[in-house]
């Protein structure tokens, strides 16, 4: 029987952990333009997943459909589902607002609030009825986003005075803040510096024990440090997104089933 | 040129030169251009100081030197001495009436030398010269006072304090502009108070909450449209509606302040939502275009971490463009109050010696007073019409540097990039 074949690594994965989003036959257009074709994959809780290919191969508007920041894009609309806890966040009784804060996101480039950095931390748990002690839930989540020691003599200072780094980490702060369930990640290091950069991946990497990252990059190298799966999107002829492989992140840069995917990664590709 | 591929650029000099010269052509022309705009602004200027101030001739009625009392001016006398003065030029039922206001003996001195000088005395300005007159034609002055030799001569600045405090009267040297100015305060705080938020609201709805529908499309359209209608279409369409419409609400008469002065519904109400609606597409537009001055990562931020579009309009969409907001509406508050036409429509009164004591008064505003005293004959009406236009102006240009004041602390302050 097919079953007692030694499982690859990827079945028994599955099969262990729950799969926290399930994502089945999403397509995304922008007016008439089909953004994304048909894409299907799952999203392993506490885990990080990747998902890269080159520019316009629609992994940041799959990143957007699934907090629903696609509802803000006039014209954007989107088919298929997307299972969160095993119900459709597309079903017409889905709150985005709520969905957005069990579903955070992180921007490519940091996006601060002018106000001060306690405010930026505290304004998303106020909004969302926080009501234990505020000055220590600050504290907390600057010292998870690994901030705090850099900040602690200045909470009360603008925090766009900080660098883009520290921007970035605030930011990450500040969505966790609201203690999401998921963070959507897009490009957060594309703006920074290599030190800056390697801030964050460490950062990702320990927020994974408790929440569940997916972050888009362009950054080969970054995928297969920090992401435990990758999913793949190439472009059709079309010009439309569509996923091309997904799979354990060391299966898919060292062994790939797929042609197409073993040339981009090894840099062969136009 | 040495190499195998030929240019096509030019060798010479001659082609830059010639891009050279035209550079300085144009920027000559622009330079004449601006010189030209200060000119005109120096002589508009000059002409409203030229009439604002300058010398006149007094003529008393009774010389002062008459009314010496031991070589002492009437000024230095007390209260007795300047009683049996005004008992021996009065007539007894003025004194009577005086003293049925306030008897004589209970009064200050200071009030009795006012009396003495506004009654007996009577300065009355027999002829009033320009400033420049003064300063160039010191010689037609001279014979003037040649010729009369009861005439004083004494420099008069039309704009004075007790011009901006006294209210209207029939002779120019009382003339003030209190009323007009108290009107013209009363009118822009109801513009103000009716136009500021519902500008604001119609924006934040435009801009954030309306879909992009066909319906949509065509009011953002016509509040363009609004904008460029003029403002005298804005009068006939406030004297339908506030005026007659609404006339038992812009009276006051539902409110039971009837008034039986106030004509019907020309009141400071009225007057003030005709304005709102003129200057309402400019915030409204102003607004919007504020708005999407901010970035979009401002929205997306806010929206990421599950805020409403309430708690984002609130907390960062509105406090992020405050300022730029509220420069617009200040230069749109400026430019109501210039306005006369659409007041001349809505009923604005001519003449108003009793200041408007709230929203259901009658009223006249500067722009209105200017018009009406540049249409006097009189040479002193047009005196105290530069003074008036002086104050219009300086009210004017302090309301724009506060806006410019917005401005560039919104330069200054944190950029959101």
């Amino acid at each position: 029987m097919i079953k007692t074949v030694t499982p690859t690594i990827e079945q028994k994965t599955e099969k262990d952990t729950d799969n926290i989003l399930q994502i089945k036959n999403l397509s995304v257009y922008y007016d008439m333009f089909k953004a994304v074709n048909n894409v299907s994959f799952v999203i392993p809780k506490n885990h990080i997943t990747a998902l890269i290919g080159p520019s316009g191969c629609g992994k940041s508007t799959v990143l957007r459909s699934i907090n629903r920041m696609n509802d803000l894009i006039p014209g954007a609309k989107t088919s298929g589902s997307i299972l969160f806890d095993g119900k459709d966040i597309y079903d017409p009784e889905v709150d985005a607002v709520r969905l957005r804060k069990r579903i955070g996101m992180v921007f490519q480039k940091p996006n601060p609030f002018p106000k001060s950095i306690y405010d930026n931390i505290a304004w998303g748990a106020k909004i969302n009825g926080f009501t234990g002690n505020m000055s220590e839930h600050v504290e907390k989540c600057l010292r998870d986003a690994a901030l705090w020691d850099e900040v602690k003599d200045k909470l009360k200072q603008n925090a766009l005075q900080l660098s883009g780094g520290q921007q970035q980490r605030l930011c990450i702060a500040r969505t966790i803040a609201v203690e999401p369930e998921v963070v959507l990640m897009d490009e957060p290091a594309s703006a920074l510096d290599p030190i800056a950069t390697a801030y964050i991946e460490k950062l990702a990497i320990k927020l994974k024990e408790k929440y569940t990252i997916i972050i888009v990059t362009h950054n080969m190298s970054q995928a297969s440090r920090i992401s435990d799966y990758t999913a793949f999107f190439m472009v059709d002829e079309n010009r439309a997104g569509y996923l091309e492989e997904r799979d354990r992140t060391e299966i898919l840069f060292q062994n790939p089933k797929n042609k197409r995917t073993a040339d981009y990664i090894a840099g062969r590709f136009g | 040129m040495s190499g195998t591929s030929e240019s096509h650029f030019p060798t010479d000099t001659k082609a830059f030169d010639r891009r050279t010269r035209r550079n300085s052509v144009f920027a000559l022309v622009f330079f004449a251009g601006t010189t030209f705009s200060v000119a005109v602004l120096i002589i508009l200027l000059f002409s409203i100081i030229n009439n604002a101030f300058g010398p006149m001739a007094v003529e008393n009625t009774v010389d002062p030197a008459a009314l010496r009392i031991g070589g002492r001016e009437y000024t230095e006398l007390d209260s007795k001495e300047l009683i049996g003065i005004l008992e021996e030029h009065l007539s007894r039922g003025l004194i009577r009436r005086y003293n049925r206001e306030t008897p004589l003996n209970e009064r200050s001195t200071a009030n009795l030398v006012q009396l003495v000088e506004e009654r007996i005395i009577k300065p009355a300005v027999k002829q009033s010269w320009s400033l420049a007159e003064g300063l160039f034609e010191g010689g037609k002055i001279r014979s003037h006072f040649e010729d009369n030799p009861t005439h004083i001569r004494s420099f008069r600045a039309w704009l004075n304090p007790s011009f901006i405090v006294s209210s209207q009267s029939s002779t120019p040297e009382d003339s003030g502009i209190r009323t007009a100015l108290l009107g013209s305060v009363w009118i822009i705080l109801v513009t103000f108070v009716f136009s500021f938020p519902i500008g604001i609201g119609t924006a934040v709805y435009l801009e954030e909450y309306a879909k992009d529908s066909r319906l949509n499309r065509f009011i953002q359209t016509n509040i363009y449209n609004l904008a460029g209608v003029p403002s005298i279409i804005y009068g006939l369409l406030g004297l339908a509606i506030f005026v007659r419409i609404l006339q038992p609400l812009s009276s006051g008469e539902i409110f039971g302040s009837v008034d039986p002065s106030t004509a019907n519904g020309r009141t400071v109400f009225s007057a003030g939502m005709t304005l709102g609606l003129l200057i309402l597409p400019i915030i409204i537009i102003n607004t919007q275009e504020a708005l999407r001055a901010l970035p979009a990562s401002l929205r997306h931020s806010s929206f990421g971490l599950g805020a409403t579009r309430w708690q984002t309009v609130w907390h960062h969409l509105l406090p992020g463009s405050m300022e730029r907001i509220l420069t617009g509406t200040i230069i749109a508050l400026s430019r109501a109050i210039g306005e006369t036409a659409p007041l001349v429509v809505v009923g604005a009164s001519t003449f108003v010696s009793l200041d408007p004591e709230g929203i259901f008064s009658k009223f006249t505003t500067l722009p209105i007073q200017i018009y009406q005293w540049s249409a006097r004959p009189q040479g002193e009406f047009r005196n105290i019409a530069a003074a008036a236009i002086l104050v219009l102006l300086i009210l004017l240009l302090s309301m724009n540097a506060t806006a410019i004041y917005f401005r560039n602390r919104l330069s200054r302050t944190s950029r959101i990039q």
